[in-house]
């Protein structure tokens, strides 16, 4: 069965439709690509998922469970993290506070033991100090492990929030362009990261423009225009696909 | 212990302070320091740390102040059992009103948090028969073990005690998960909200806290004065705890406290100037805005940093 399955799914906007009738399903494992010209609905699609918009119709399982309208704080439970297109990262925090966010359930997050430093409490904050630290390595951010948010560059902080999404540990990681506003290098490092993120058994649902990486990296694609689905499969299937073509380059006269 | 060295610095200052206070006068306006820079601590908490703002904290400090009051004297509990007593009341009316405010956001909840105060205060003035009116009525003294609290120089050690548990607290629970969520719901809702943070509970849950905190200390000022009147609660009171959170710095403990002694000896500071004191202290707090529009402690904070 599908890690996640999406069916009739719509959005209205008032008299707009963000999102209609869309469904897809996302094997575990895979990388899983929405592609689309702008206004296309992705990033909808994406807040429909994980919680942050309430569908108009449609449905959303998630291993089986119904998940459509559940609040985000409760699909960060059922393992759902995401990254976001324009950046939302805790700039009054530091990097790796922001990276030990992500790991918030894991923790016992009362409110007296925390007002007398229960020794429990602080023990498991230093086990996981370490453990943001290595993940913030993974991510290739070592050298940012002392520094404030609001004093690192764009390209970091767009790794700094897949640092914090893995943190939750994820069975699904949702990445919302995250290679937008990158020069290539960094985004040939994205590319690897997404990569080994996916061979590390996290099935990742990726958002992205850069057509080179999507087809690179992507076991399936869904194409999204005006809101509806337009087309899915492999790479070369989508290339292949006339009506892909014409959304994208315009229709030949 | 790096982590504790301001803690320490002020329990160092705390144990000098009494050699250099010549009289009861003194002692009073320090003992007032103290219990304005507990208050604010709670209030930084809510509004620093978390983001958020309430413009009715006096309100919550006017329900603990006439717990104090009313419990002992019309129905025989003793001052402490009324001091916890009237923290539960304020934290349950918090608690009660939490939800549907923090559905507001920005101005409208300034709006709703403000109305909640002066509804509280209006409370106390008009039912007489309880609170004694616009006249206010007299606070037992506080007793402990046969032993009666009396005089400015025990209270000294009592508020001063309270203030470095206090600090000491609120650094912990900033630095704890707990804290952290609070933090990064005012860095980024949204992003709090993903990694699993149940935003309105978090907001509730400090709002309840600090509310809490001001409660105790209302009844610990009226046990302290042995009085209450219903200026208390009132609406300058809470603009006066907002601003001593502002002048010190948002989300800065120290700067709570800081903020505190500040505004609260800047009135005894300018009372000579008569009839240009309230306008001297707006030309002040204007300059602050102005110029340090972090608060003293964070901006002289950064400075030093940079310096060095």
């Amino acid at each position: 069965m599908a890690l996640l399955e999406v069916s009739a799914l719509s959005k209205a906007f008032g008299g707009v439709m963000a999102v209609q009738d869309v469904a897809f399903s996302v094997d575990a494992g895979v990388v899983y690509s929405v592609i689309g010209p702008n206004g296309a609905g992705k990033t909808t699609l994406f807040n429909l998922i994980t919680g942050v918009y309430t569908p108009s119709g449609g449905d959303i399982r998630l291993d089986g469970e119904a998940i459509a309208g559940v609040a985000p704080h409760r699909l960060a439970q059922k393992g759902v993290a995401r990254t976001f297109q324009n950046l939302q990262v805790c700039m009054n925090l530091t990097a790796l506070e922001n990276v030990m966010l992500g790991a918030h359930l894991a923790l016992d997050r009362n409110l007296l033991k925390g007002l007398f430093r229960a020794p429990g409490l602080t023990r498991a904050d230093a086990a996981l100090r370490d453990r943001a630290a290595e993940l913030m390595r993974y991510v290739g951010l070592d050298a940012y492990r002392a520094s404030a948010a609001s004093a690192m560059p764009y390209g970091a902080l767009k790794r700094l929030e897949i640092a914090r999404a893995l943190a939750v540990q994820p069975r699904i990681l949702f990445l919302d362009e995250p290679a937008a506003g990158l020069n290539p290098k960094e985004t040939t490092e994205i590319d690897a990261l997404v990569r080994k993120i996916a061979d590390s058994g996290i099935t990742v649902v990726l958002v992205e423009h850069d057509m080179k990486m999507v087809m690179n990296i992507s076991d399936r694609i869904l194409v999204l225009d005006y809101g509806k689905k337009l087309a899915e499969g492999s790479a070369r299937e989508v290339r292949r696909n006339p009506a892909v073509i014409a959304a994208y380059l315009g229709k030949a006269a | 212990m790096k982590r504790q060295r301001g803690l320490f610095v002020l329990a160092a200052v705390l144990l000098l302070l009494p050699l250099a206070l010549p009289n009861a006068f003194y002692y009073d306006i320090v003992i007032r320091m103290m219990i304005n820079a507990v208050v604010v601590l709670g209030l930084n908490l809510l509004m620093g740390f978390a983001g958020q703002i309430s413009l009715g904290h006096a309100g919550f400090f006017g329900i603990g102040a006439y717990a104090a009051a009313i419990l002992p004297t019309r129905y025989g509990w003793h001052p402490l059992a009324a001091m916890l007593g009237g923290a539960l009341l304020t934290a349950a009316l918090a608690a009660l009103v939490a939800r549907p405010i923090f559905r507001l956001r920005g101005h409208y909840l300034a709006m709703a948090t403000l109305g909640l105060g002066i509804i509280i205060a209006i409370v106390l003035k008009n039912e007489g028969a309880y609170t004694g009116g616009p006249d206010g009525m007299a606070v037992p003294a506080l007793g402990l073990f046969g032993f009666a609290l009396d005089g400015e120089k025990q209270w000294y050690w009592v508020f001063a005690a309270n203030l470095l548990f206090s600090v000491w607290a609120c650094r912990n629970l900033v630095d704890s998960p707990f804290g952290r969520a609070l933090r990064a719901l005012h860095g980024s809702e949204i992003a709090a909200q993903v990694v699993g943070v149940d935003v309105a509970r978090y907001k509730a849950a400090i709002f309840v806290f600090s509310a809490f905190f001001a409660s105790i200390m209302g009844s610990l000022s009226a046990d302290y004065v042995g009085f209450v009147t219903p200026n208390v609660a009132d609406f300058f009171h809470s603009i006066e705890l907002v601003t001593m959170v502002v002048v010190g710095g948002m989300a800065s403990i120290f700067g709570s406290v800081v903020g505190a002694v500040l505004l609260t000896a800047l009135p005894q500071a300018l009372a000579t100037l008569e009839g240009w004191e309230t306008v001297t202290f707006g030309a002040i707090l204007m300059l602050f805005m102005i110029f340090l529009p972090r608060g003293l402690v964070p901006t002289l904070a950064a400075r030093c940093w940079r310096s060095r």
